[in-house]
């Protein structure tokens, strides 16, 4: 029989601590894919956030870093600029990402550092039982939000690809999800552009990837995608915001 | 090699590039600009990396990221400055990683000023931080010390894999001092191969650098490592008091005068003063504060009557003085705090009224 599927070599054997349906594990794969077909994972340097991903270092079978809360930008600009010729990559949420870390994504974006950072949009606090996110939308629910967000009051979703894309020096910034088969097949196109470009030293690349938190939403996984969809698309429009090197087309 | 005459910011940053550091992180504040400004001219030089950072906060985690994959890193500020990057401390020390971070004390709390101060103390030796570690905590005294302690700090930031602090005061960064460079040092980022990004043939597995422990027994253990480790700092500078300590005159000295940084070459000038006046006065200086250097304290305490510690604050040092002593002689404290440095002839004042107490 042919086989059509297999593990990569890049992702451990360990067990997952993600809740089931959670796309981290999604997510981890298609990395693990990237830097595999590329054949750096041999110098790569994974920077974990803290969030439900903290422990992201036990699935990928490569050099990793845990970051304080916000700060792996900075952490992968001290890695990066010591050895250059490795490729480094921050994974974040957006609690990590969006709050507590929006001087590091921003300064380090406008650096123009040379490495990848994979943004997990999931619109929660997930690891501290789901807190309200700044990119909570409107209306929605959350344990720090528990009569919906107050758009007067708590202000709206944040747009972090689309105010990425406003800087000059940034090399690549798209979103994307993996709601469907279809579009995972696109997150990893994405994902490997960018360490394309990172592995040409083209640049800073941003990979935005729009995601559920079945557990924190209180909704089944297949539920969760459906609402993802419906809801967290049009405030999060997909697509690819900057590429200056054209590496979409290439 | 000839003298030349430097600034003591700059003659830190020049220490620190002939130790092998070529990596800086930092972010601008007075009194300690002249520190980045000279790295940023001089790094370049040498290929290394000079990065203005966007915080303090920003900087610290540049240094954790670069000792990470094996850097000889360092980052400076001052007091504002250096409480921000507390967290990011912590995390190196939990990590157990290596680097030099120069703290030139201005006067706090809140911004205070700009003007030289000792108020960092409990913050330099007490953690800082938040969980339980320990930073190696060196206090020079001289532009020349500000060189040398620089080419040690990164050695013992290796050697103990722990994060060095110099604690240094607006006075010594500023001030300008004749200052013999002391002879360059090689250093090979290979060399340890615990780093991320170490790629030699002699890899078996991959290397992780983390501060997070979730079992309450893994924790446990971990700190129990760390505490031995701090121990065997503690030994080393036991046993090699004179890296740790200086003492002048103490041998007959009834009254034993206590500082460290520039209050320390003031509280000199005081100790000669009072012998020509009759008084038996002496001087410890700690060089090293933690790990702080008590038995030499517990020593003279069975031979000197009185302590007075002098510090550019209302008094923190005093209090490991005093734990040192154990009630066994008076510890007396005189400060200035809010940027004041005092004048020999006010301690000198001081020591009269301890002495002929009326
Ligand atoms: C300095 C600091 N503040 C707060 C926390 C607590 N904390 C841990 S994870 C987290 C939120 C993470 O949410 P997100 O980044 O969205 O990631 P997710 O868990 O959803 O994957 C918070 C606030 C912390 N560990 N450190």
């Amino acid at each position: 029989m042919k086989q059509v599927f297999g593990k990569t070599n890049v992702l451990s054997a360990n067990p997952t601590h993600y809740c089931p349906g959670c796309d981290h594990g999604v997510v981890h794969r298609l990395i693990a894919e990237s830097l595999e077909e590329l054949e750096v994972a041999d110098r790569s340097i994974g920077v974990a956030p803290v969030g439900c991903s903290v422990f992201a270092y036990d699935y990928f079978n490569i050099d990793f870093n845990q970051a304080a809360h916000g700060r792996a930008p900075a952490v992968a600009t001290g890695i990066k600029r010591t050895r250059p010729d490795s490729i480094v990559f921050t994974y974040q949420g957006d609690g990590d990402l969006a709050a507590i870390g929006t001087a590091e994504i921003i300064h380090a974006a406008n650096r123009g550092e040379n490495i990848t950072v994979v943004f997990i949009n999931n619109g929660i606090y997930g690891m501290t039982g789901g807190q309200m996110a700044p990119t909570t939308l409107v209306g929605m629910k959350t344990q720090t939000s528990p009569y919906g967000r107050d758009a007067a009051t708590m202000g709206s979703p944040i747009r972090v690809s689309e105010i990425i894309a406003t800087l000059e020096s940034p090399a690549y910034v798209t979103r994307v999800t993996v709601n469907n088969i279809a579009n995972q097949i696109k997150t990893k196109k994405a994902i490997k552009n960018a360490f394309t470009l990172q592995k040409e030293k083209k640049g800073f690349s941003f990979v935005e990837i729009v995601c559920i938190c079945p557990t924190n939403w209180g909704k089944k996984p297949t539920d969760a995608h459906k609402w993802l969809t419906e809801n967290m698309l049009p405030v999060f429009p997909l697509g690819t915001f900057k590429d200056i090197h054209g590496i979409e087309k290439a | 090699m000839a003298k030349v005459l430097m600034k003591g910011n700059e003659a830190l940053g020049e220490a620190a590039i002939l130790a092998g550091c070529r990596y800086y992180f930092g972010y601008p504040i007075t009194p300690q600009s002249e520190l980045p400004a000279y790295l940023a001219k001089r790094l370049p030089q040498v290929d290394g990396v000079f990065v203005q950072a966007e915080s303090e906060v920003s900087a610290i985690n540049m240094v954790y990221g670069a000792a990470s994959a094996g850097a000889r890193v360092m980052t400076s500020s001052s007091s504002p400055g250096i409480s921000l990057k507390q967290e990011g401390i912590s995390y190196i020390a939990g990590a157990e990683l290596p680097c030099l971070i120069v703290n030139v004390m201005r006067g706090g709390p809140g911004l205070g000023n700009i003007n030289p101060s000792q108020s960092d103390y409990w913050q330099a030796t007490r953690g800082g931080g938040h969980g339980d570690y320990r930073t190696l905590v060196m206090a020079p005294n001289s532009v020349q010390e500000m060189a040398d302690f620089t080419l040690a700090a990164f050695e013992y930031a290796d050697r103990f894999r722990n994060p060095v602090l110099m604690l240094s005061d607006g006075v010594l960064g500023q001030m300008m001092e004749p200052v013999v460079m002391p002879a360059p040092k090689d250093y090979d980022m290979d060399s340890k191969k615990w780093s991320l990004g170490y790629t030699g043939k002699d890899k078996t597995a991959r290397n992780l650098c983390t501060s997070i422990f979730m079992g309450q027994e893994e924790l446990e253990e971990h700190n129990w490592s760390l505490y031995q480790k701090y121990q065997v700092i503690t030994d080393f500078f036991k046993a090699n008091k004179d890296l740790a300590v200086e003492e002048y005159l103490c041998d007959d000295a009834e009254v034993v005068l206590v500082g460290y940084g520039i209050i320390s070459r003031i509280l000199k000038t005081v100790v000669e003063k009072c012998r020509k006046r009759g008084i038996k006065a002496g001087l410890v200086r700690p060089k090293v504060l933690w790990p702080f250097p008590s038995d030499v304290f517990a020593k003279l305490a069975d031979k000197a009557s009185k302590f007075l510690v002098v510090e550019m604050s209302y008094g923190q040092m005093v209090e490991d003085v005093k734990l040192a002593v154990e009630g066994k002689k008076p510890v007396y404290f005189f400060g200035r705090t809010g940027g004041a440095v005092p004048s020999d002839f006010e301690i000198l004042n001081e020591v009269d009224k301890i002495v002929r107490p009326d």
